[in-house]
């Protein structure tokens, strides 16, 4: 079963990810800001990462920058899941190294969609899953 | 709704879309047609019934157009467009070297996220069809839904289904909430208002048509005859492209499918007698 890392400072967007997720048969583990996701990832690193831009202690960007630069850290897919939907900042997070990118409001559909845009999930995996 | 009701609308549909709906889709009707009537400031659907029955050609019209589906996503599928990228288009390029002219229809163009993705795929291309004269047309029963493919105006949601981030930033502009497609790709498609039931000789030849996902919505001897004109208006080693739950097998030998590639298919060389399409239509368009 392939894991993902679901970084968001609200519980109930965790919850409804985890509901998403587990949907899709992954593993789900929480983490509620970057500091966290990052000690997560360095005990074992995920499959996947669902991440929030805007968060305290440390936000998304900075641990994808952070993430990125650990030994093997280049290989979690990381899928931005945010409310910031400007251009630039989009721009950004390609640059740093985000696979893919959430535009909020999400549902099932666009998770799966983009999930299997970076190969985490396959082609046929329907909707209605 | 009533029995009468429903036995009207079905065979009103069947005689001007096609559409064959099985009997058990009263629930389709009602959830397409509520918020049509609502729409016309009708009180439900009887009341649209009536309208119909009367006579009203703009109320046909708007049911027609209200049931014939238009769920679609940029990239819907994927494998089409990676069949149309790794062996079509190659295919193309070598047979057309000499023209350097590619022709595409979109029978069912919908929205225009498939005539837009194709011409994102052409656009990826780059210098290998520089030079080219490329055409897309995309059809549509609908013009309400060929409109919206002119503008190219998405919302957040529809350019989050299937299209990948890096083709957003790349060909799309943002306006607040919603995201327009560049003028250059939209200058690619042309939109044209098409009933596949009608004669469609006139739009020339073609060396790639992608049908995907709208004969499931015909019966078994409209789907031949769809399938027999369509041979007739291919070039003889053009590209059939279906959805991924139809196909030519059983139907007709004017197509015959290729191998390890599903829903793709190419014109056999034999000729279909022709029967003209059943003169069914009498509503104006």
């Amino acid at each position: 079963m392939k894991t993902c890392l679901v970084v968001d400072d609200s519980g109930v967007v965790r919850k409804i990810a985890r509901r998403i997720l587990e949907g899709m048969e992954f593993t789900v583990i929480e983490a509620e800001d970057g500091a966290v996701a990052l000690e997560a990832c360095k005990r074992a690193l995920p499959d996947a990462v669902l991440l929030d831009w805007n968060m305290p202690v440390m936000d998304g960007f900075e641990f994808l920058v952070q993430l990125r630069r650990m030994p093997g850290g280049d290989v979690p897919k990381v899928v931005f899941c945010t409310t910031e939907n400007g251009i630039d900042h989009i721009s950004r997070a390609l640059h740093a190294g985000a696979n893919e990118y959430i535009m909020k409001p999400f549902d099932k559909d666009i998770v799966i969609a983009k999930f299997q845009e970076v190969g985490l999930l396959a082609l046929d995996t329907p909707a209605e899953a | 709704m009533t029995p009468p009701d429903y036995e009207y609308l079905r065979k009103l549909l069947k005689d001007h879309s096609g559409l064959d709906l099985a009997a058990d889709k009263q629930y389709l009707i009602e959830s397409r047609l509520l918020p049509l009537a609502r729409k016309s400031g009708l009180s439900g659907i009887p009341d649209l019934v009536a309208k119909i029955r009367a006579g009203s050609s703009t109320h046909t019209v708007q049911v027609v157009e209200a049931m014939t589906t238009n769920e679609t996503f940029f990239f819907r599928d994927k494998v089409p467009f990676d069949h149309f990228r790794d062996t079509i288009m190659p295919e193309v390029l070598k047979a057309r070297a000499a023209r350097r002219s590619v022709r595409i229809w979109c029978a069912a163009g919908s929205t225009g996220q498939e005539p837009y993705s194709l011409a994102m795929c052409l656009k990826e291309m780059g210098a290998a069809l520089a030079g080219w004269r490329v055409e897309i047309i995309a059809t549509d029963l609908s013009q309400e839904v060929l409109e919206k493919s002119k503008a190219g105006i998405y919302s957040q949601f529809e350019v989050q289904r299937g299209l990948p981030i890096q083709m957003l930033v790349k060909y799309f502009k943002q306006s607040g909430e919603l995201w327009q497609i560049n003028p250059e790709l939209r200058a690619m498609v042309q939109h044209r208002q098409l009933n596949l039931l009608h004669d469609f000789s006139q739009l020339g030849t073609f060396d790639v048509i992608f049908c995907r996902n709208v004969l499931i919505y015909f019966d078994q001897d409209t789907k031949i005859n769809i399938f027999n004109r369509l041979a007739r208006l291919m070039e003889a080693d053009g590209f059939l492209v279906l959805g991924a739950a139809e196909t030519v097998v059983g139907l007709t030998d004017t197509f015959k499918p290729l191998p390890e590639r599903r829903g793709l298919y190419r014109p056999s060389g034999v000729r279909a007698a022709l029967a003209m399409p059943r003169p069914a239509m009498a509503v104006g368009y």
